[in-house]
């Protein structure tokens, strides 16, 4: 095997929205009864688009359309491929909508009004969250500096009639799903190869492992934000029913209930979005990192898999020069598995490199911004328990107690 | 009264402040129409604690109105009417206790004065319970219940509570004296007090629940958390069922009650046994009593207590709502607790993978502090029951209790209209036989006459009495239903605000942990 040439590794910090070549970003999106519409807007100086800016429609589908034409090519093999964005799935959140105008009348106004906001939220979220994704998708592309160039990203960004991309049909989706299946047998196969070089072997080593405990974290993470989610739920409807209490009781409790029902109110809608920051700081930063490690394991297959190739057309061409038959051939496989092979490997290795950066920065943005806005939220429901009114409650409340006593002398 | 008022920061001026206290003045006026009447005291708008006028308050006790004015400090109305002659407004003294501190005994007379629709009566009634009260000054003691601990083996094994009794009152032999009592001990307890006073109208404390399930998984000894839980459950509950039926004055006096606090030793209560003879003699009672319920249509002359049924009902709806809720906030606080720890150690595996020293590091540190997080929420999850949950239980007990003597009442109405129609009777029966002209069964007839008459009086004097019993315990217990809610959700925000400072702490130490990624 031939050595690789060792390119000085650049540490390309890449930051996904200053390249003024090119800048691609989601400027809205239209939810329609089972589909999303996004609206692609793109603004560029480079001479392959007619317009210095434009903007076009686009489904999920097509999303899907240009990330397969990706995988499907050849040519960017070495590239880690921007993992695809997920379905927009709106179908819970729909679910819960409409069992909650079933039950309308079995609640009272104020609780109907209240599940509804929540509702419409959580829905709002979700949309929020699709878009982003879709938008990170294609700011990856965009900052690439070989996909960028890609004819099919550019007929994506521009041509605005439909790209007349249906989704897979049944059979088609029986057959990804057996592609995927002989890849993952393959890559077994594959994987179990060690690799003369260190830093690949290091690397395979490290995302394997990587891989899986951020698809636990992940998981791990989503249970916790859930349930964080059923919390605040349940404080709101502690909420509601302290309120009943408060406008049916006749004692002086009835306004303490009152003022504790809107405390809690309060409180709810806090931990609801600190459970929603969680779920976006936390639980899709993981997500996605669980998806672009799994691109990177691809990448990292893809090598191994044109290794195999290198290998074997090796061993042809012993063969053919041993036999003295088809030479010339062999000797031309095996010049054409070996560029591609170290091609492979280069850029492999500058992908894996940027991966890295990539990957800390994403981390640590997300970090700094989670703990901050727990800072912030925490502080606010403690205002809200610490403010002047409350305190006085409090205090008054004590001395009341006392005064009860003080009395029944 | 300000919807969405956002707390003004801290160290604004004086000005806002003031707005908001007023916000918070508005919290203790009790906003009682003229036609509810409510014997719960008043409470004070503002009390000096604060830079609160009480200027504005000032002037307002000496008119006392009867009828709704919010800003009325002593709006503990009564109710002015004049069907029900024998009804005694449960008020008097608990109205007064509501003042500021600063000048207690010059509010007093003026509200007085102003009862003179009905004033001797108050009078008289009011220095009967101060005197009451006057006993109830002494009444310092304290229960304790602790260690508990299993006796004996085996399906015959049963958990010993130490009962600790701290007081100063006379009655008891010593100032501090503990015993050991079982679970079957409390519940003969109960069971004697309720003989002896339910149906003559005092509200006894209900003792708390059964549990087959529980127990047994105590006696088979198996020491998990969900054992240790149920015992400190049960010990909590018997502590403030004690604690509850003590502060009763009546039923301190009991000399059962006594018994059971001091002597070392006490009989068996066997008819508490779920399968005993006797109990199931009072389950056959209790559907007796719901059938007869279902037929005693009585003709409630008292507006008071046919309000107060119905508010009953609304409260032990309202309280059974809110318990469920509590519940399943107690269950999926304990859920994010458990999934905040399998996170945390998930997060500090993928710390241990990630390869990036600083990166590896911050992670490592995200799950330390998400491991304090979910001790942070188990002890959160530990108030909410505790705290809110159990107590939210015990009143919806309380108030099957109060269901309970309201029903007596019925019943010892039903007694006397029987009575009466009996004594109707008998009326007749002597007309008849005076006209047949029997003077043998005459004189017998006559003699029952006088024995039913008495009897239709005696009947009469129950109904009065247990209706005035019934009054003053109603007030009794809503005071004392007060005074705990307030306690409790105080202690239940204060808990809230632990564990907010907490937070608070273990993000700002991870804060720069983060920043420090490079």
């Amino acid at each position: 095997q031939s050595a690789l040439r060792s390119t000085p590794l650049r540490a390309i910090n890449v930051d996904l929205q200053t390249d003024a070549a090119l800048q691609v970003d989601i400027s809205d999106a239209l939810s329609e009864r089972d589909k999303v519409k996004f609206t692609v807007h793109t603004k560029s100086s480079l001479p392959n688009f007619k317009q210095n800016e434009f903007s076009v429609v686009r489904q999920h589908e097509e999303f899907i359309w240009l990330h397969d034409s990706f995988v499907e090519n050849e040519d960017y093999a070495g590239y880690i491929i921007p993992p695809a964005p997920p379905r927009p799935d709106f179908d819970a959140s729909r679910e819960k909508l409409q069992k909650l105008g079933e039950g309308e009348g079995s609640m009272t106004k104020e609780e109907f009004t209240k599940m509804k906001q929540e509702l419409e939220a959580e829905y709002l979220a979700i949309f929020k969250k699709t878009v982003a994704m879709h938008e990170v998708f294609l700011c990856r592309v965009a900052a690439h500096p070989i996909l960028r160039k890609d004819l099919n990203f550019h007929v994506f960004l521009e041509y605005n009639q439909d790209l007349s991309v249906r989704g897979k049909n049944k059979k088609e989706k029986l057959e990804d799903f057996f592609k995927n299946m002989v890849k993952s047998a393959d890559g077994v196969i594959v994987s179990g190869i060690k690799d003369v070089d260190d830093f690949f072997e290091h690397e395979r080593t490290f995302l394997v492992e990587y891989h899986n405990r951020v698809k636990d974290a992940s998981g791990k993470s989503d249970k916790m934000t859930r349930s964080h989610k059923s919390v605040a739920d349940d404080c709101n409807r502690i909420g509601s029913s302290l309120y009943t209490l408060g406008t049916q009781d006749s004692t002086d409790m009835c306004k303490f209930f009152l003022k504790v029902s809107e405390l809690f109110d309060k409180t709810r809608k806090i931990e609801a979005r600190v459970s929603a920051d969680e779920d976006l700081k936390l639980s899709d930063l993981l997500k996605y990192y669980l998806r672009e490690s799994q691109a990177a394991k691809d990448l990292l297959y893809r090598r191994s898999r044109s290794l195999v190739d290198y290998e074997n057309a090796n061993k042809a061409l012993d063969k053919a020069r041993a036999k003295n038959k088809d030479v010339l051939q062999a000797e031309t496989t095996q010049q054409v598995c070996c560029q591609k092979f170290e091609k492979i490997s280069e850029s492999a290795k500058q992908e894996l490199v940027d991966f890295k950066t990539r990957r800390v920065a994403a981390f640590r943005k997300n970090l700094v911004e989670l703990a901050e806005l727990e800072l912030k939220h925490a502080k606010v429901i403690k205002t809200y328990f610490g403010c002047k009114t409350l305190r006085v409650c409090l205090s008054v409340m004590k001395i009341m107690g006392q005064a009860f006593d003080l009395l029944t002398i | 009264m300000a919807a969405e008022r956002e707390p003004p920061p801290l160290g604004e001026a004086r000005q806002p402040e003031l707005e908001e206290l007023e916000d918070g003045e508005d919290l203790f006026t009790s906003t009682v129409s003229t036609l509810e009447s409510s014997p719960s005291s008043p409470e004070p708008a503002s009390l000096p604690t604060e830079d609160i006028s009480i200027n504005s308050n000032g002037p307002k006790p000496a008119e006392i109105i009867l009828d709704d004015d919010r800003e009325d400090l002593f709006a503990a109305t009564e109710e002015v009417s004049l069907d029900s002659p024998e009804r005694e407004p449960i008020l008097s003294p608990d109205p007064t206790p509501a003042i500021t501190p600063v000048t207690p005994t010059t509010l007093v007379t003026p509200r007085m004065e102003s009862k003179s629709i009905t004033a001797p009566v108050i009078f008289d009634r009011s220095r009967e319970e101060i005197e009451e009260e006057a006993n109830g000054d002494v009444f310092d003691i304290e229960i304790n219940v602790s260690d508990p601990e299993k006796v004996g083996d085996g399906m015959n094994a049963y958990m010993a509570y130490r009962v600790t009794t701290k007081t100063s009152l006379s009655m008891f032999h010593k100032n501090e004296f503990s015993v050991k009592r079982r679970f079957s001990d409390f519940l003969g307890l109960h069971s004697k007090l309720a003989t002896k006073y339910l149906h003559v109208g005092y509200i006894v404390p209900p003792a708390p629940e059964k549990s087959i399930v529980g127990m047994t998984k105590v006696k088979v000894g198996k020491e998990d958390s969900s054992s240790t839980e149920f015992v400190e459950k049960r010990r909590a509950a018997l502590e403030r069922y004690l604690q509850r039926t003590v502060k009763h004055p009546t039923l301190l006096q009991d000399p059962d009650l006594r018994q059971f606090l001091e002597s070392s030793e006490l009989p068996r209560a066997v008819n508490t046994q779920a399968l005993s003879g006797a109990g199931i003699l009072r389950m056959v009672n209790k559907a007796a009593d719901a059938v007869n319920k279902m037929t005693i249509k009585m003709n409630e002359s008292d507006a008071w207590f046919e309000e107060k049924q119905q508010q009953f009902e609304n409260l032990d709806q309202q309280l059974r709502k809110l318990h469920s809720n509590v519940e399943a906030l107690v269950c999926h606080r304990k859920e994010l607790s458990a999934n905040t720890a399998a996170f945390a150690k998930s997060a500090a595996m993928l710390g241990n993978s990630e390869d990036h020293t600083a990166l590896s590091r911050a992670l490592s540190q995200l799950a330390e502090v998400e491991e304090k997080i979910d001790q942070l929420h188990q002890e959160q999850a530990f108030a909410d029951f505790y705290v809110f949950s159990e107590l939210l239980g015990d009143y919806i007990r309380l108030i099957a209790a109060v269901k309970g003597v309201l029903d007596h009442r019925m019943k010892c109405w039903q007694k006397w209209q029987d009575a009466q129609v009996t004594l109707q009777k008998k009326r007749e029966a002597e007309a008849k036989l005076q006209l047949a002209n029997k003077p043998d069964k005459l004189q017998q007839a006559k003699d029952e006459i006088k024995e039913w008459e008495t009897k239709v009086q005696q009947g009469e004097r129950d109904f009065e009495q247990i209706s005035k019993t019934i009054r003053k315990e109603v007030g009794r217990f809503e005071k004392e239903r007060v005074k705990d809610f307030k306690t409790v959700i105080i202690k239940y925000l204060e808990s809230l605000v632990q564990t907010q400072q907490q937070l608070i702490k273990y993000w700002e130490a991870f804060l720069p942990e983060a920043k420090a990624i490079a």
